[in-house]
């Protein structure tokens, strides 16, 4: 009698229990639940406010002239193109050869980063040398100069070559490393790879280029990847060495281009402007489409911009 | 020595790129803009050495170099810090609870990718035009807006406002940080009772290396400051020098007026001032620094 009595007692404890524990439970996923719905809102809100100003600008470029500035809503009262195809050949050249310009300065700017950084990063990061933790430091060192610092004398330099309004100050530096990021980047990729497979190249005769050419380079496609679209994403939006450079509008890039826009800016062309705008960013766009996975790695790993 | 040079010569070969990269390219120049800048030199005449003359009128005469100072101070102290606080605002809002981050982290992370774009320099300029989409919307508010971008007192914001736009990879850095972090120490301050607030000064800060990381390549990035502000002022740092960022004035002592000596000093005076931030940032950051494991 007396133990069923306290093992009663006990089963309601334990029932109360369970009860309270299932109440606190579910007030905890409730609150979770609206805390979430709550950050989801907050976050939606962020990204209508962060995301405006890019819909804005693709709308104004399909947008007659005097719709552009006036009405706030997005949607145009028709679509026009006239801004695109007016403005592809609004300038004195044809955008053909902006682009045209632009991709051959960012292909070879590419090649040359990819060339020359890997190469110095397989040095630092697999080879034993002397002198190699000295200009590691110096390579880090050069990471933080401004590039104003050595405009100057570069310009100088270049000019006395003959290379102004040519390619080449844009293009040659890349295959010369300077870049830095990029060795850097590489560096951090390649140690992570396992040492025994260089060792056992090694024992079977390799050449240190062909372990870099047969084992390192294709194990670090990511690394590589990576490198080639944050190169790629910067020249094509390098305006300050086009500036300097490129004096001749033949060959001006896309970004140069965009700028003289801007100086007609008294012939109300805002809807030409925009448009060209707008085709400028679109390689970038598709690219961070496609490879966002590996930009985003990229810069959690390295740091860059 | 035979075997020596055998030990040595493929690194050396892999290296000559970036070597003969960094003498041509960073060593030399540098030294070569430290030479000019104790010269007067047009690039039509052989350099003249004035000694101390260009750092002297630049400190003492000239009021344009301390409008350039004071413009780029302002608008590193305003913009790193707000681009920062934005970017672990939301890192940390997108690190805890949220299953389904990769559309925020793309959307928050594309106007990083554009922002250098001189497209994106055009579209804020008409953003903050007298008769711009700010105005509009401040008008349906019923709020008389202003002329953003050529009020002098207003210009430099409409940039900081560009720069916290672009907290996209900040945030990412922050990110990766905060996965870094043990959930065990968060479960324990929990049990604890610990209030949110002490658990983020406790231990999300310290144990945020990435923070001091951030901090130094976005105070770097921000000094460097040019291609928007160009874009903005028309080149020249208009509204009344409110915009005369360090970079856009040297750049036109440089490339417009032709007073390369001077524009050297320039060069080297910035060259100083992020070295000692950069300095500062590194020898102080072991008392601020925390690191969750050590490693070489």
């Amino acid at each position: 009698m007396k133990t069923s009595a306290t093992d009663l007692d006990l089963a309601i404890q334990v029932d109360e229990a369970a009860r309270v524990a299932h109440a606190l439970k579910l007030r905890r996923d409730r609150r979770e639940r609206n805390g979430r719905i709550l950050k989801h809102v907050f976050l939606i809100g962020v990204s209508c406010v962060m995301l405006y100003p890019l819909f804005w600008l693709l709308a104004s470029s399909f947008k007659p002239e005097n719709e552009i500035f006036g009405s706030l809503t997005l949607w145009p009262s028709e679509f026009r193109f006239d801004n695109y195809t007016e403005g592809w050949n609004a300038l004195p050249k044809s955008f053909t050869v902006f682009y045209v310009n632009s991709a051959i300065v960012t292909g070879l700017s590419v090649i040359g980063n990819l060339v020359s950084c890997s190469f110095a990063a397989y040095a630092f990061a697999r080879l034993q040398f002397t002198g190699r933790s000295f200009f590691f430091a110096l390579m880090m060192m050069t990471l933080m100069i401004p590039y104003h610092v050595v405009l100057i004398p570069q310009y100088v330099q270049f000019l006395r070559l003959g290379w102004v309004d040519t390619y080449l100050p844009l293009v040659v530096p890349r295959f010369l490393a300077s870049d830095a990021f990029f060795i850097f980047l590489m560096v951090q990729f390649f140690r992570q790879l396992p040492r025994e497979l260089d060792e056992a190249a090694m024992i079977d005769g390799c050449s240190p280029f062909k372990i870099y050419w047969a084992i390192i380079l294709p194990l670090s496609l990511p690394a590589m990847g990576t490198a080639a679209i944050f190169s790629l994403i910067w020249v094509w939006e390098d305006f300050l060495a086009p500036l300097i450079y490129l004096n001749d509008i033949k060959s001006y890039t896309v970004p140069l281009a965009l700028r003289l826009f801007l100086d007609q800016e008294g012939k109300s062309a805002y809807g030409q402007m925009f448009a060209m705008s707008v085709l400028s960013l679109v390689p970038v766009v598709i690219f961070f489409v496609l490879f966002q996975k590996m930009i985003v790695r990229g810069i959690a790993t390295s740091g860059m911009k | 020595m035979r075997r020596f040079f055998a030990r040595n010569a493929p690194a050396y070969v892999f290296l000559l790129p970036w070597l003969i990269g960094f003498f041509l390219l960073a060593l030399g120049p540098i030294l070569a803009s430290l030479y000019l800048s104790f010269t007067r030199y047009d690039m039509v005449n052989v350099p003249e050495w004035v000694g101390l003359d260009n750092y002297v009128y630049m400190f003492t005469r000239d009021r344009r170099f301390w409008k350039a100072l004071d413009v780029t101070f302002t608008y590193v102290a305003l913009a790193v810090p707000a681009r920062l606080i934005m970017a672990l605002g939301v890192a940390m809002l997108l690190d805890k609870g949220l299953r389904t981050i990769g559309l925020y982290r793309a959307i928050f992370y594309l106007p990083s990718l554009l922002g250098a774009s001189i497209a994106i320099a055009i579209l804020w300029r008409q953003l903050f035009a007298a008769d711009g989409v700010v105005n509009q919307i401040m008008a349906t508010f019923g709020i008389q807006g202003a002329s953003w971008i050529t009020n002098p007192n207003t210009s430099l914001y409409t940039l900081v406002i560009l720069a916290m736009w672009q907290f996209g990879s900040p945030m990412l850095i922050f990110l990766a940080g905060l996965r870094g972090i043990p959930r065990d120490l968060y479960e324990a301050a929990e049990i604890d009772g610990t209030p949110r607030w002490r658990q983020f000064t406790r231990i999300t800060l310290p144990l945020l290396a990435v923070i001091f990381f951030n901090l130094v390549l976005q105070t770097i990035d921000a000094f460097k400051t040019f291609s928007s502000a160009f874009i903005i002022s028309n080149g020249t740092g208009a509204p009344a020098d409110s915009l005369l960022f360090y970079t856009v004035y040297l750049f036109n002592e440089a490339f417009k007026f032709f007073r390369m000596g001077y524009a050297s000093a320039l060069a080297w005076v910035l060259l100083i001032i992020i070295a000692v931030f950069t300095a500062v940032a590194f020898f102080t950051s072991k008392y601020w620094v925390h690191y969750e494991n050590e490693r070489d």
